[in-house]
């Protein structure tokens, strides 16, 4: 018999409490839901402070958007009454300044596509938009950033605030927004600015905080003043960790100018495809997604260029490229020289054969679809209890079937447990959540062992965080949904860590499948996330299953990533000296390999979990019926309260995850 | 060349590194026993890497503090320089009370006055070496012509004019250091701190750049503290060695009072592997009295004069200092402690 530990032995007490009060349950619906008699009208009596206070703001608001529109509105003119053949060209110095002569050319084909596939102008807008955030993203994060780095008190707070930024949906906070500066690109503007701050400010701490001593010390003995040792000597150095920053605030900045499109009044390239999807126009939501992914992968080549550009080399062609695309400018027409609308008829005849093919590949993707549904997504919704019909599994939850289930599960528990009692412990868990199904576990099961998980690992500032954000959400009467986002969330990263995971460990092993793997997987996460919904959409429609898809689709990077990552790094001389004890391959990599790897696949799996939290809002879009779709409502009912609330949930149980996963194993 | 003139001096200097290292120090008139001082600290977890540290530093001395690792020595230098706050002492340079001055006052002191040399080189990776050097310069606001031909005269000096605008992963750990030290001296300083300058070059190099640096010494006869941890370097360079063990210096003379007359057991067994015939210097052995013959150098070293003693010489007279004379039987004295193993 295996010796319990003091944290086993509390674990264990919790199990069988937990598992009384499943069984409580059944007699006891108060147990099921959070009961609604307990429900507050926490949303109204928000309102009624947000909706006066943010009017109130309304002529600061004002006064700002009209700073950011004057700039934007010269910005659009500018590239607008630019011929687009100038533009391609000075886009493709700029390229071939910043990454060389393959970027250039890569620049001039993916902008050439653009213009002729019909989509310039609205390409052109989100430029703009882009062109306008970033500078006031990169301007303001770079002031937090060094405001952390010289007050190292002010630090703490700011770090939480960021990463309550990075993980509160931004139409959760777009109402109020909204509020203040009115319907416009201004709203959609600031909520990007707040949302692409964050890794500027990370990245700019990261790089001010590396600057070796020893260059600080000879600054100073230079006879630097404080200003000059800041800007002559740590800024220069922390340059190539700045750049990285740019590249990151850029590609968020981008990726949220698309998603804040859905407020719609600016004729972008979002708004383009959110429309062709609206109108189950496949073919152009196809064009329009490639142009996002061009875009994309454009700026982040270029931004990156810069980071690890070396100076002080022009390349040969810059001037006289530079020349040609102003002359062109000057001697070409505008906008008359623009394609006409041959690209968007040659998307639309793409419709009929997409459709085509949708028709044909339907048995197929059928096939997993069903498979997923009930072979993962109903038990992990329902439970055996509820998928146990003759609607879902075709048997009833017959009393010997709830027998042997029981009988199953208390064997299961005690011949794990005999070996290490943390084995049995989480196979007994696993057999009440799979019994009850995530979203109807009885609630105050779900207090005690978040409450308990967080005091263990993070101490009173996690617990009061996990436990708020649960009274909250059952206060607010957004119980249930949490629970489904809880559910959707875990389904998501079970198939992308499964998925991710394998390639990671195949991709660790060979060369060549990793070298193939690799651009893939940057492409991926260059993509904006909103790009991932059309090929889910295109083959499964509306529907849960739908976001489901897109969800794995963008949170199967991160294990890839860090699972190859993990593995390659293991330390030769110990998996040398387990292959000289004589260990398989498969010996070699379970028994050495992962358990080395342990720390990088936990912050993988971290990744994929925060991946697939910031996924769940956008993948509302197609229909879900959780917190997202909450916070996609309120926003359509410009319900600001309500959005906050189911906003600061998902935020809330974001950190909590993050936090949880990062402690150091009990 | 030494003169009698004082440039830097410290009395009682402590640093002390921990969560409140003021505490010890906040009165004024502190007059406890330093190693009882030092024993609390520890005790209490504080790491008093600078102890009571006492010495005068004279004006074209070279002064050299020694160390093993971890001793403090870095800490010292970085106390002299202000680059960390005294918890405790009196600093005066060329009479001034250095933990006193502002920090306009300090920076315009580091800017004319003095010079650093670091370890790990400290130099900006995204300016060229011209640059490197020149930038002292353009803190100081000088223009940009004028300051480049300082700095291109300060790259001869240490003979890499050729690779002026080589960035510094472009250059080798030991033309990295050069640059360093051309950048160190680019404002003409007084007060010239070298920190490790050499420790991370491999012996030929460091060989190399210590007769490069007495070379240097020669010709612009600054006055300098340098660190080191090794003894053979410190032997070479060296007028006067501060030896330093756990924050506290432990004794301070010449290499030949360190090598012959050890304070302690812990001295001695710092510099038991040194070959004093080649640390001991004719000077350090001369003595009153007259003899024939050709006369030797007061800085030869005693392995010089290793033919002439196989021979049967008895006496040399000094060169440049009549009335001084060297004996064979303390050269020979000193050689028989080198062969015994110290
Ligand atoms: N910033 C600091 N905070 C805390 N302790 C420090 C700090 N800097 C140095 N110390 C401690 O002070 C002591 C002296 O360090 P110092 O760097 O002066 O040694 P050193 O003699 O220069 O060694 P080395 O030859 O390795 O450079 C060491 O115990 C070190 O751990
Ligand atoms: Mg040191």
């Amino acid at each position: 018999m295996a010796r319990f530990s003091r944290s086993e032995r509390l674990w264990a007490v919790l199990l069988a409490v937990s598992a009384l009060m499943v069984v409580l349950a059944h007699q006891m619906p108060v147990l099921r839901g959070f009961p609604t008699a307990l429900t507050l009208p926490l949303s109204e009596a928000l309102n009624a402070v947000i909706t006066p206070v943010f009017e109130a703001l309304r002529p600061i608001g004002r006064l700002l958007s009209t700073m950011i529109e004057a700039p934007l509105a010269a910005i659009r003119a500018g590239l607008a009454w630019a011929p687009w053949p100038a533009t391609v060209l000075g886009l493709a110095m700029l390229a071939l300044y910043a990454g060389g002569r393959r970027l250039a050319v890569f620049a001039l084909l993916a902008l050439g596509v653009v213009a002729l596939m019909g989509y310039w102008p609205k390409a052109m807008n989100t430029l703009a938009l882009v062109l306008i955030s970033v500078p006031l993203a990169v301007g303001i994060g770079f002031a937090l950033g060094a405001l952390g780095h010289l007050v190292p008190k002010a630090r703490a707070g700011l770090i939480f605030l960021l990463d309550v930024m990075q993980t509160w949906p931004a139409f959760g906070y777009l109402i109020p927004l909204l509020l203040m500066f009115g319907f416009g690109p201004a709203a959609g503007l600031a909520a990007s600015v707040i949302f692409s701050i964050p890794p500027m400010v990370r990245n700019t701490m990261l790089g001010l905080d590396e600057v070796p001593p020893a260059i600080v010390e000879s600054a100073l003995m230079a006879g630097a003043r404080p200003g000059q040792l800041f800007w002559q000597a740590k800024v220069p150095v922390a340059m190539p960790q700045l750049m990285v920053g740019v590249n990151q605030t850029t590609m968020a900045s981008l990726s949220m100018v698309i998603i804040i499109a859905i407020i719609g009044g600016f004729n972008d390239i979002g708004w383009e495809v959110l429309s062709a999807m609206r109108a189950a126009e496949l073919g152009r939501s196809l064009g329009a997604g490639l142009v996002i992914v061009l875009i994309a992968v454009l700026l982040d080549r270029i931004t990156r260029g810069f980071a690890g550009r070396r100076r002080g080399v022009a390349p040969r062609w810059l001037g006289p490229g530079l020349m040609a695309a102003l002359v062109l400018a000057l001697l070409l027409p505008g906008e008359a020289l623009l394609p006409d609308e041959e690209g968007q008829r040659w998307l639309r005849r793409l419709d009929a054969w997409l459709l085509g093919f949708v028709a044909w590949s339907a048995p197929v993707f059928a096939v997993l679809r069903n498979a997923i549904t009930y072979g993962v997504m109903l038990p992990m919704r329902l439970g055996f209890s509820g998928a146990a019909s003759p609607m879902v599994w075709g048997f009833a939850l017959s009393a010997p079937v709830t027998l042997t289930y029981i009988a199953v599960s208390l064997g299961g528990v005690v011949a794990l447990g005999c070996r290490a009692p943390w084995r049995g412990i989480g196979f007994g868990f696993a057999a009440l959540v799979f019994w009850t199904g995530l979203p109807g576990f009885p609630w105050p099961g779900v207090f005690l062992l978040m409450g308990f998980a967080t005091w263990r690992a993070g101490g009173a500032g996690l617990f009061a965080l996990a436990m708020g954000a649960l009274l909250l959400a059952g206060v607010s009467g957004l119980w249930q949904p949490m629970m489904q986002s809880i559910y959707l969330c875990a389904v998501a990263v079970l198939i992308s860590f499964a998925i991710g995971a394998t390639l990671g460990v195949i991709a660790a092993e060979s060369d060549r499948f990793s070298a193939l793997l690799r651009p893939v997987s940057d492409t991926l996460q260059t993509m904006p996330q909103f790009v991932f919904l059309i090929p889910a959409l295109m083959l499964f429609r509306v529907g849960e299953f739908t976001a489901l898809i897109a969800i794995v689709l963008y949170a199967v990077v991160p294990p890839i990533r860090y699972v190859e990552h993990g593995l390659r790094s293991a330390r030769a001389d110990l998996t040398e000296a387990a292959v000289q004890m004589g260990a398989t391959p498969w010996q070699l990599l379970w028994q050495v390999k992962l358990p080395l790897a342990r720390g990088s696949v936990r912050l993988g799996l971290n990744q994929t979990i925060m991946a697939a939290l910031s996924m769940l809002v956008i993948a509302a879009l197609v229909g879900t019926r959780e917190l997202g779709q909450q916070v996609y409502v309120a926003l359509s009912r410009a319900d600001a309260g309500a959005g906050l609330i189911a906003g600061a949930v998902i935020a809330a149980i974001a950190l909590v995850a993050d936090r949880l996963l990062r402690a150091p194993v009990a | 060349m030494v003169s009698e003139s004082i440039m830097l001096s410290c009395r009682a200097l402590w640093k002390v590194f921990g969560p409140r290292p003021g505490y010890y120090f906040d009165t004024s008139g502190y007059r406890i026993d330093p190693e009882a001082l030092v024993t609390r600290l520890r005790q209490e977890g504080h790491i008093p890497a600078v102890a009571d540290a006492t010495f005068d530093v004279r004006k074209g001395e070279i002064f050299v503090i020694m160390g093993l690792s971890g001793s403090g020595k870095s800490t010292l230098v970085r106390c002299l320089s202000r680059l960390l706050d005294i918890e405790h002492g009196v600093l005066e340079f060329e009479g001034r009370d250095l933990s006193r001055v502002s920090g306009r006052e300090l920076t315009e002191i580091r800017r004319r006055k003095m010079g650093m040399v670091f370890q790990s080189f400290g130099l900006m990776p995204h300016l060229t070496a011209l640059e490197n050097v020149a930038l002292p310069l353009k803190l100081q606001g000088m223009a940009r012509a004028p300051r480049e031909a300082r700095a291109r005269k300060m790259l001869e000096l240490v003979e890499l004019a050729s690779r002026e605008d080589a960035l510094p992963a472009q250059l080798s750990g030991g033309q990295q250091q050069r640059v360093g030290i051309a950048r160190s001296l680019a404002p003409d300083p007084e007060l010239w701190f070298l920190d490790e300058p050499f420790s991370a070059l491999d012996p030929l190099i460091r060989r190399q750049m210590q007769d490069e640096f007495l070379r240097l010494q020669r010709q612009l006869k600054k006055t300098i503290i340098f660190i080191t941890h090794d003894i053979m370097e410190a032997c070479r360079l060296a007028d006067r060695i501060a030896l330093m063990q756990g924050g506290r210096i432990i004794q301070i003379g010449t290499p030949a009072d360190i090598l012959l007359k050890p304070a302690d057991d812990y001295v001695a067994s710092f510099t038991a592997e040194v070959a004093l015939s080649r640390a001991i210097r004719v000077r350090d052995l001369a003595q009153p009295g007259a003899a024939e013959g050709p006369p030797v150098a007061p800085e030869a070293l005693l392995e010089t004069l290793l033919a002439d003693l196989a021979s049967g010489r008895q006496r040399f007279p000094v060169q440049g200092q009549p009335g001084q004379v060297l004996e064979a039987d303390a050269v020979l004295a000193v050689l028989r402690r080198d062969a015994g193993g110290g």
